[in-house]
C-alpha cells in the first residue's frame, strides 16, 4: 500500500461517522435476520435499505472528505508527487475504507445468513455501489470549488439515482406502453447504477415479482448468466467513467 | 536553471500572467516584487505546477516541467499561507513529507532545531498560530537541502527573532550557491539578501535587473528608493 493511501485510510477509519455507518448497517442486518424467519424476505428488506443508504453515505461522505482534504492535496501537489497518484490514492483510500465499513457492518451477517451465491452477490454489489458513488463524488467535488454547491450536487445526484430514476422509468413506460420498448428499457436500466445492482442481485433470487420492470425484461432477454456479466460490466464502467472524468479535470485544476 | 517562456494565465476575465519570460540561474538570489495581485504568487505556483499555465512553457534544468514531477525534488517551497490538514500534528506532517520525498540527501534540520519545533511536535496544525505555521512551512522548505528555494513572503507573520533566524538561513543557503526566489513587500529586508530584482505589475514583468545596476542607474542608496524612483520616472516602460 502506498503512503498516501495508507494515510487516507487510517485517517478515515478513525472517523466517527464511518464507525456509526458500520454500526448502523450491522444493527440493521443482524436485527432483520434475527427477527425475520424467512431468509428471502429478510434479504429483500436489507437489499432495499442497502440500495438507499450505501449510495447516500458513500457519495456524501466522500464529497465532504475531498473538500476537507483540500489542504492535504495542496501540500502534496507542491511535492514531487504526480497529480494522478494523489487523486488515485485518495480514491483508493476512500473506497477501500468505505467498502470495509460495509463489509464489517452488512457483509458479515449477509454472508452468514444468506445462501452462499446470493450472499456473495449482495456483498459484491454493495462494494461496487460504494465505489460507484465514491467515483461520482469525486466528479462532483472536482467540478466546483464551492463546498456547499458540491455537496448539493452530490445530494441531487443521489436523489436522482436512488429515487427519481425509478419514477422516471415508470413514467416513460406508461407513456409508451403501446410500443415495443422492452429492449430500449434494457438500455435505460444501464443508466442507473442502483438499478443495475438491484438487477444483479434479484437475478440470483427467485423473486421475479420484485425484479421491477427493467429487471424482468433483463432476465427474459439475457437469461441469468449473461445478465449478471453484463450488469457487472456496466457497474464497473460506472466506476471507471466518472473517476477518469474527474481525474482529467483534476489534472488541469489550479490550486 | 529555470527558464520561463512566454507564460500566460487567465482566471476568468482577469489576465493574471501576461506573456512572462524570465531566466533564473544558479547562485542567484532573486526578489520578486510588485503590488498586491500582480501575479507573483501565481507565477510561483506555475513554476511548482500547482497552477497550469494557459500558454507558454517552463523548463527546469532544460526539461519541461509539464511531463515530469521529479524536478520538485530539487525545490523547497514555502507558501505565503501554509495550509495543512487540521487533524495532523507538526511531527506527523513533517514525517509524512519525509516519507513522500524519501530523499537520499542528508536532512537539513537547522531550522527545525532553531525554531524548537520538537517541543511542539505533538500539537495539531489547527491549533497553531499563523507564525508557528510559517515556521513549519519554512522548516519543510529547507529540510531536504533543495537546489532551489522558493519563498513566498517568508517573514510575514514571524516574530523578529524567528525572522532573523530565517534570514540568516537564507543567506547561508545563498552562499552555498543555491537559487533563491523570494517575494516580499518589505523591501528594506531584502537589502542584504538579494542579488537581483524582478518587478511585476498587472501580470507583466516590468524590469529584471541586478541590485547593483538598479542602484547605479537610479543613483539611489536603497532598493526601496531605487524602485520608487524608477516607478515615478516611468523609465521601465
Amino acid at each position: 500500500m502506498n503512503r498516501i493511501i495508507k494515510f487516507v485510510f487510517f485517517d478515515i477509519i478513525r472517523n466517527k461517522i464511518i464507525l456509526g455507518y458500520t454500526l448502523l448497517l450491522g444493527i440493521l442486518s443482524w436485527g432483520v435476520f434475527g427477527i425475520e424467519d424467512n431468509i428471502t424476505k429478510g434479504l429483500l428488506t436489507i437489499l432495499n435499505v442497502i440500495l438507499l443508504t450505501v449510495p447516500l453515505v458513500s457519495i456524501i461522505f466522500s464529497t465532504i472528505y475531498i473538500y476537507n482534504s483540500s489542504e492535504f492535496i495542496e501540500l502534496l501537489i507542491s511535492q514531487p508527487v504526480k497529480r494522478k497518484r494523489i487523486w488515485l490514492s485518495l480514491f483508493n483510500g476512500l473506497s477501500i475504507s468505505l467498502i470495509l465499513a460495509f463489509l464489517a457492518g452488512a457483509g458479515i451477517p449477509i454472508l452468514l445468513y444468506a445462501p452462499l451465491r446470493i450472499g456473495i452477490m449482495i456483498t459484491l454489489s454493495g462494494c461496487l455501489i460504494t465505489a460507484v458513488f465514491t467515483a461520482i463524488a469525486f466528479l462532483s467535488s472536482v467540478s466546483t470549488r464551492d463546498k456547499a454547491r458540491g455537496i448539493g450536487v452530490s445530494i441531487l445526484l443521489w436523489l436522482y439515482f436512488a429515487l427519481l430514476f425509478d419514477g422516471l422509468v415508470l413514467f416513460i413506460l406508461f407513456q409508451l406502453a403501446d410500443y415495443p420498448i422492452e429492449q430500449a428499457m434494457i438500455g435505460v436500466s444501464m443508466l442507473s447504477p442502483v438499478d443495475l445492482a438491484r438487477i444483479l442481485i434479484l437475478l440470483q433470487m427467485d423473486v421475479s415479482a420484485m425484479l421491477g420492470y427493467t429487471g424482468a425484461v433483463f432476465k427474459e432477454f439475457f437469461g441469468s448468466g449473461m445478465g449478471v456479466v453484463l450488469a457487472s460490466v456496466f457497474l464497473v464502467l460506472w466506476i471507471a467513467i466518472p473517476f477518469s472524468l474527474s481525474l482529467r479535470k483534476f489534472s488541469r485544476k489550479d490550486l | 536553471m529555470i527558464w520561463i517562456n512566454n507564460i500566460s494565465k487567465r482566471f476568468g476575465k482577469l489576465q493574471v500572467l501576461d506573456d512572462v519570460t524570465l531566466t533564473c540561474n544558479k547562485g542567484e538570489c532573486i526578489a520578486l516584487i510588485g503590488p498586491n495581485g500582480c501575479g507573483k504568487t501565481t507565477l510561483i505556483k506555475t513554476i511548482l505546477g500547482m497552477v497550469v499555465a494557459d500558454k507558454g512553457d517552463i523548463l527546469f534544468n532544460a526539461k519541461s516541467i509539464a511531463k515530469d514531477v521529479a524536478y520538485r525534488n530539487q525545490i523547497g517551497y514555502m507558501p505565503q499561507i501554509g495550509r495543512y490538514p487540521d487533524n495532523m500534528t507538526i511531527g506527523k506532517v513533517i514525517d509524512m513529507i519525509k516519507d513522500i520525498r524519501h530523499s537520499d540527501t542528508a536532512l537539513d534540520e537547522d531550522l527545525y532545531n532553531a525554531f524548537e519545533l520538537h517541543k511542539l511536535a505533538d500539537k495539531k496544525m489547527s491549533t497553531l498560530s499563523g507564525g508557528t505555521t510559517q515556521k513549519v512551512s519554512a522548516t519543510l522548505a529547507f529540510l531536504f537541502n533543495p537546489d532551489v528555494l522558493i519563498l513566498d513572503e517568508p517573514t510575514a507573520g514571524l516574530d523578529p527573532l524567528a525572522s532573523e533566524i530565517l534570514k540568516e538561513k537564507i543567506i547561508s543557503e545563498k552562499n552555498k550557491g543555491k537559487l533563491i526566489l523570494i517575494t516580499s513587500h518589505l523591501l528594506s529586508e531584502l537589502e542584504d539578501l538579494v542579488t537581483q530584482i524582478i518587478f511585476m505589475q498587472d501580470g507583466r514583468v516590468k524590469f529584471h535587473e541586478t541590485q547593483h545596476t538598479l542602484k547605479e542607474q537610479t543613483g539611489e542608496a536603497t532598493i526601496a528608493k531605487a524602485v520608487t524612483h524608477l516607478l515615478k520616472a516611468g523609465t521601465y516602460e
